[in-house]
Order: C-alpha cells, then structure tokens, then sequence
C-alpha cells in the first residue's frame, strides 16, 4: 500500500494547516479569547439585550485579550 | 446630509487605509523572496513562479469571491470579525513585541538571508530551475492569500468588494514597483509601524463586525470605527510605553 496520499486529500490536509496558522500558530491564547469574547458578547446582547454594556464589553474584551498576551510574551522572554 | 458623509467617508477610510497597509506590508515580504530567489538562481524560473502564484490566486478569488455574497450578511460578518480580530490581536502582539526589541525588527533582511541560504545549498542552478521556481511560487502564493482574504472579507462585509480590490491592487503595484527600484533594500520599509497600524485597523474592523454579526448596535453607526480605532491606538502606545525596557538607554542613529 502507498503512503503517499492523494492530492486531494494533501490539498485539503494543506488548506487545514493554513488556517490552523493562519488562526491559532503561536498564539493559542488569541483564538480562545476571541471564541470567548463572542459567547459572552452574543449571552449579553442577543440574549440578555443589553446594548450598552456589549457596546463597551466588546472592545474592553479585546484589550485584555491582546494586553494579556503581550504581557506572557514579554515575561516568557525576560525569564529566558 | 453632512452627518450621513461623515460616517460613510470614515468607514471607507478605515477599509481603505486597512486593506492598502496590509497588501503593502504583505507584497513586500513576498517581493523579499522574489528578489532573494531571482538574485540567488536567476529571474527567468522566479518570475515564471510569480506568475503562476498570481494566477492560483485569481482562480481562488473568481472561486470564493461570488461564493461568499450568497452567505447571510450576519454570519458572515460575524466569521469576519471574529477572523479579523484573531488576526488583528497577532499583528498587533508583534508590533509592540518588535517595539519593546522582544522580537527581530527588520523582518526582510532575515528573510532575504534565510531564503539565499536555502537556495545557494541546493546546489547549481540549471536552465529551468524547479527550486527558483516553487520557492517564488510559495512566496508569493502564501503572501497574496493573506491579502486575498484581507480584501474578500473586509470588501464583502462593508459591500465595498470592487473599492477593496482597486485598493489592494493599488497597494501591490506600488510597492513591487518601488520594491523593484530599490531592489535589495526593502527592509528600509518601516515595516513594523505600518504592521501595528494595519494591526489597530483589523482590531477595530474586527470589534465593529463582531458586533454587527452578533446585533449590537454601535452609537453614531460606522463612525463607531473611528473610535475604535482611537481606543486601541492609545491602549498600543501604552503597551509599547510599558514593555519597552527602561534601563536600558535609547540611542537614535540618524539614516
């Protein structure tokens, strides 16, 4: 039996990993907060209907997201 | 109405200043390849990889491009901002890491060195030259995918796909014309300021769709985008204030 697979399936396989990438590479922490960030954001205004408080939630989300992995970054590499 | 310009001018000058920064940082990194490899193994197989790539990438937007109109403008502003705000945050995270020194600044000369590395090991360069030629290919196929989905999503959301696409091709012919021009000196582009501003741009794109697809309505509509974008330049700047080490002192060395 072959083990080289199909070019369909290595293009597939190939698509998979760009995105895979392209989404979560180095930074697994991003793509958890963001998937986070939409289910608290869709509870509070789609279910909850509190407009306001999405309007400001939303971006103060994406700020602690993002300062919170800057700041693993940098302490990950001043340990080093 | 004034007011009603107002908001639609700062929409478009969101999209436009996003998507032209990012297929200008985009194209660079792949003219950085391309001129590594014509350099290193001769341009005939390089450019030929060029073109190929260039075409790949015009099937996968004819492909993709009207396919995506046919999706429900909520899910798929919704798959777009959560895709732009992933997105935006990495860029976003290098730039202040390359601000604070935590990371290579100038990309391109590292790239230009790693991929003539690369090229001088294979060994001699025949008249078709295979290497030269997938080595061009993948540069510039995985280069202008990025700018592909930049343009896809952000022009398919705003329903500004034709505005976007004149944007980025724009931004392409631009830089390869002046990448040409100046040839190996690409990493003169201030690479990292443009990467934090496109980085601020895709955050705030990325936020304003993610409320759209989830019903949130923003006060003041698209004009919400220029707030947005204020909101994460300031909490950049404050970030890039408070990694970048104090100890050690500044030296400026004039170009």
């Amino acid at each position: 039996m072959s083990t080289k697979s199909s070019w369909p399936l290595r293009a597939l396989k190939g698509f998979g990993m760009f995105w895979w990438d392209f989404l979560v590479g180095d930074t697994p922490e991003l793509f958890v907060a963001a998937v986070v960030t939409i289910v608290i954001i869709d509870l509070v205004s789609r279910v909850g209907h509190h407009n306001s408080l999405a309007v400001w939630l939303l971006p103060i989300l994406a700020v602690v997201s993002f300062s919170t992995s800057v700041w693993r970054a940098v302490s990950k590499a001043r340990k080093k | 109405m004034p007011f009603l310009a107002t908001t639609v001018s700062s929409g478009v000058l969101v999209l436009v200043g996003a998507v032209f920064l990012a297929s200008a940082v985009e194209m660079v990194e792949a003219l950085t390849i391309v001129v590594a490899v014509g350099h290193t193994r001769g341009w005939r197989s390089a450019l030929q990889g060029v073109g190929v790539a260039l075409v790949a990438l015009a099937a996968l937007v004819a492909a993709f491009g009207p396919a995506l109109v046919h999706v429900p403008l909520s899910a798929l502003r919704l798959i777009v901002g959560g895709v732009l705000l992933i997105f935006g945050m990495q860029w976003l995270r290098k730039a202040v890491l390359r601000s604070a020194g935590l990371k290579a600044k100038h990309d391109e000369d590292e790239i230009y060195r790693e991929t003539v590395a690369e090229l001088e090991a294979a060994g001699t360069t025949p008249a078709r030259d295979r290497i030269a030629f997938v080595m061009a290919f993948k540069g510039v196929f995985l280069e202008g995918l990025e700018v592909v989905i930049t343009v896809l999503t952000l022009g398919t959301s705003a329903h500004r796909l034709g505005l976007a696409t004149v944007v980025a091709a724009v931004a392409v012919v631009l830089v390869g014309g002046v990448g040409i021009a100046v040839s190996r000196q690409l990493s003169a582009v201030p690479e990292n300021a443009m990467k934090m501003t496109v980085g601020i741009l895709l955050v705030s794109y990325g936020t304003f769709w993610t409320g759209e697809g989830l019903s949130v309505k923003w006060p003041g509509n698209d004009t919400f985008l220029v707030a947005c974008v204020a909101i994460y330049a300031v909490v950049t700047w404050a970030l890039v204030v408070l990694v970048k080490p104090k100890a050690r002192p500044s030296v400026e060395v004039a170009a």
